[in-house]
């Protein structure tokens, strides 16, 4: 077999196993479907009224719900990563990732499992939550190939998240030291357009809000799927994501080939 | 059939390794026969640790050369990591795994087809004792388990030269002892075996040879019986019926001195020539022994003779063998298996 096969291979086994605990611990998927599901209700259901009013922002004839999705979908990819960095994190306390660094199988492999696996996971509750957002009466104007853009940018946007996820439950000593990234990631959604417009922002928080990586997302996802004006976001939100992606993945690469041993 | 006669599967010459100005390891040379068991003593902080990492291609030496079965790590790992094995200190299964699928993760990742994978697993879990836990989580395996698994683990590979970094470390005793039995049986089927320990005994029972390092550095290589011969203590004890007999021998040996109740301790050579010429001196002088034991000094002796230091720091008002642990503080406690040679 060639290298690239036998790469293609360990992928493939360490994938298997992510995927074994996803299966027999459902409760990361759970949590990164109902918490987000929950906070749809909240946002919905309870200040829905309200914020949709103010608003003004909604698209002709929208309801509320219409424009929170996006966000609440990228705080299901925020939670979804959150668990990919407990889990790489535990490799790596466990001494598992030390064993597997002493056998000659493909380097990349053991990140890229957990990377596709998070992909995978992500994907699943993401359509779990449109399903639910549905139900709760989300309507769409979007045609098949809209949907599937949007899909490629939430699947970018898991990928970006989940390399650097993977490099910083590398570089954690413990769980506890991951918490930063699961709170920043956790915590973004809300100063961005998530739930309301940036533009309602006061002075510095519009500004961040507005730059930061989350917005141009969001912005491009209500575009795709409600039709609200796009401009450069999609341009921004793709830049983002690539960029975060190379980053999460160079580093990723350098912390393992280290070897951050214990 | 003596081991120096066969070719090294491990060398390594000049190994250096320093951790900031911290110098770790100080131009270590070994050498360790093929289907050997060599054992790195020492310490804790000594440096085993480091070893170890450096000659499984976990980490690169700062200069010197090594090779694992004609392989050179730093410049070949892929080669080494095919015939190796790896043991840490920490027991690197995956607790969420059932003891069978870690055993079959490792065949998958060996690329070996799926009913050999699964045949063995199956081999080795009877082998070691798991089969009654084999689909419960290693999550909630004893201490002596999750080894037994962690190497069961690093055997899949059948591996030529495999590494125990401290196998043995916070076992109990009963689990300890299987360990031994273990690593016995691997020998016999020809792996050549690099263990480090800080237990002396462990040594002294399983290694063919010894080497002593201290503060980065080989003090002292040899077998086990080299190694105490290097060391004054020896001594034969003879016990007599009464106390005519004793004072008899105590005025015919020279240097003997009264131990215990009736006995005698003479200082010296414990071979078969000294003890033949022993017991001829007594019967020509008509003194009757009634029992005969002969002392050779144990490798605490020895550690002791040859740093200047206690091997441990229990008992004793001394605790400077912490010293040259990178971080680590000078802690008294006899069990010492959390102290660990932390390599960040």
């Amino acid at each position: 077999m060639s290298t690239l096969a036998f790469a293609a291979r360990d992928s493939a086994t360490m994938l298997r196993r992510n995927l074994r605990y996803t299966v027999r611990y459902p409760v990361t998927i759970i949590v990164s479907l109902a918490v987000p599901a929950l906070l749809l209700l909240l946002f919905v259901g309870v200040f829905g009224g309200a914020l949709g009013a103010g608003l003004g922002a909604t698209p002709p004839g929208g309801k509320y719900i219409d424009y929170v999705v996006p966000g609440i979908l990228l705080m299901s990819i925020g939670y979804g990563a959150s668990s990919t960095t407990l889990a790489v994190n535990r490799d790596m306390t466990e001494g598992i990732i030390s064993r597997f660094r002493t056998m000659a199988i493909s380097r990349s492999s053991v990140l890229t499992g957990h990377v596709v696996a998070a992909l995978i996971r992500t994907i699943l509750s993401a359509v779990l939550l449109v399903g639910v957002a549905l139900l709760m009466g989300y309507r769409s104007s979007a045609d098949a190939g809209r949907w599937l853009a949007a899909a490629g940018l939430i699947a970018l946007l898991t990928l970006a998240l989940s390399w650097l996820a993977v490099a910083i439950g590398l570089a954690a000593p413990n769980a506890e030291g991951t918490s930063g990234f699961t709170l920043i990631v956790q915590l973004l959604p809300f100063v961005s357009s998530a739930f309301v417009p940036t533009g309602t922002m006061s002075g510095p928080v519009r500004w961040f809000a507005h730059n930061q990586p989350f917005t141009p997302v969001i912005d491009t996802l209500r575009g795709l799927l409600t039709g609200t004006p796009i401009g450069h976001s999609a341009m921004i939100a793709v830049a983002w994501c690539v960029g975060l992606a190379v980053l999460g993945y160079v580093w990723a690469g350098a912390l393992f080939t280290k070897g951050a041993t214990r | 059939m003596s081991p120096t006669t066969s070719s090294p599967a491990i060398t390594a010459s000049g190994l250096r390794k320093s951790f900031g100005d911290k110098v770790v390891l100080d131009r270590v040379d070994l050498s360790v026969a093929e289907g050997t068991v060599f054992s790195l003593l020492g310490p804790n902080g000594a440096g085993k640790t480091t070893t170890v990492h450096i000659l499984s291609t976990l980490m690169r030496a700062d200069g010197g050369e090594a090779r694992v079965m004609g392989r050179d790590p730093a410049r070949d790992p892929d080669a080494v990591r095919a015939v190796i094995g790896v043991t840490g200190q920490f027991s690197a299964v995956d607790g969420l795994l059932t003891g069978r699928e870690n055993l079959q993760l490792m065949a998958d990742l060996h690329h070996l087809p799926r009913a050999e994978g699964r045949r063995r697993a199956a081999e080795l879990l009877g082998e070691f004792e798991l089969a009654d836990a084999a689909d419960k989580r290693a999550a909630t395996y004893s201490g002596g388990m999750r080894r037994r698994l962690d190497l069961a683990m690093t055997l899949v590979g059948d591996p030529r030269v495999i590494f125990l970094d401290e196998p043995t470390t916070g076992l109990d005793p009963r689990s300890r002892r299987t360990m031994w039995q273990i690593v016995r049986s691997l020998v016999g089927r020809g792996v050549t075996i690099f263990l480090t320990t800080q237990y002396l005994d462990e040594a002294d029972e399983l290694a063919d040879r010894i080497a002593v390092l201290d503060q980065g550095r080989i003090v002292a290589t040899g077998t086990p019986a080299e190694l105490k011969r290097r060391v004054p203590g020896g001594h034969v004890r003879l016990q007599f019926a009464d106390d005519a007999g004793l004072t008899a021998a105590e005025r015919l040996l020279d240097g003997a001195a009264r131990g215990d109740g009736l006995s005698l301790n003479v200082p010296g050579d414990a071979g078969i020539h000294a003890l033949r010429a022993l017991l001829t001196r007594l019967d020509d002088a008509g003194i009757e022994a009634e029992a005969l034991s002969v002392h050779t000094p144990d490798l605490d002796d020895v550690f002791f003779a040859l740093t200047g230091r206690p091997s441990t720091d229990t008992g004793s008002t001394d605790t400077a063998s912490t010293e040259g642990v990178p971080g680590a503080s000078a802690q008294t406690t006899d069990t010492a298996f959390d102290q660990k040679e932390s390599v960040r």
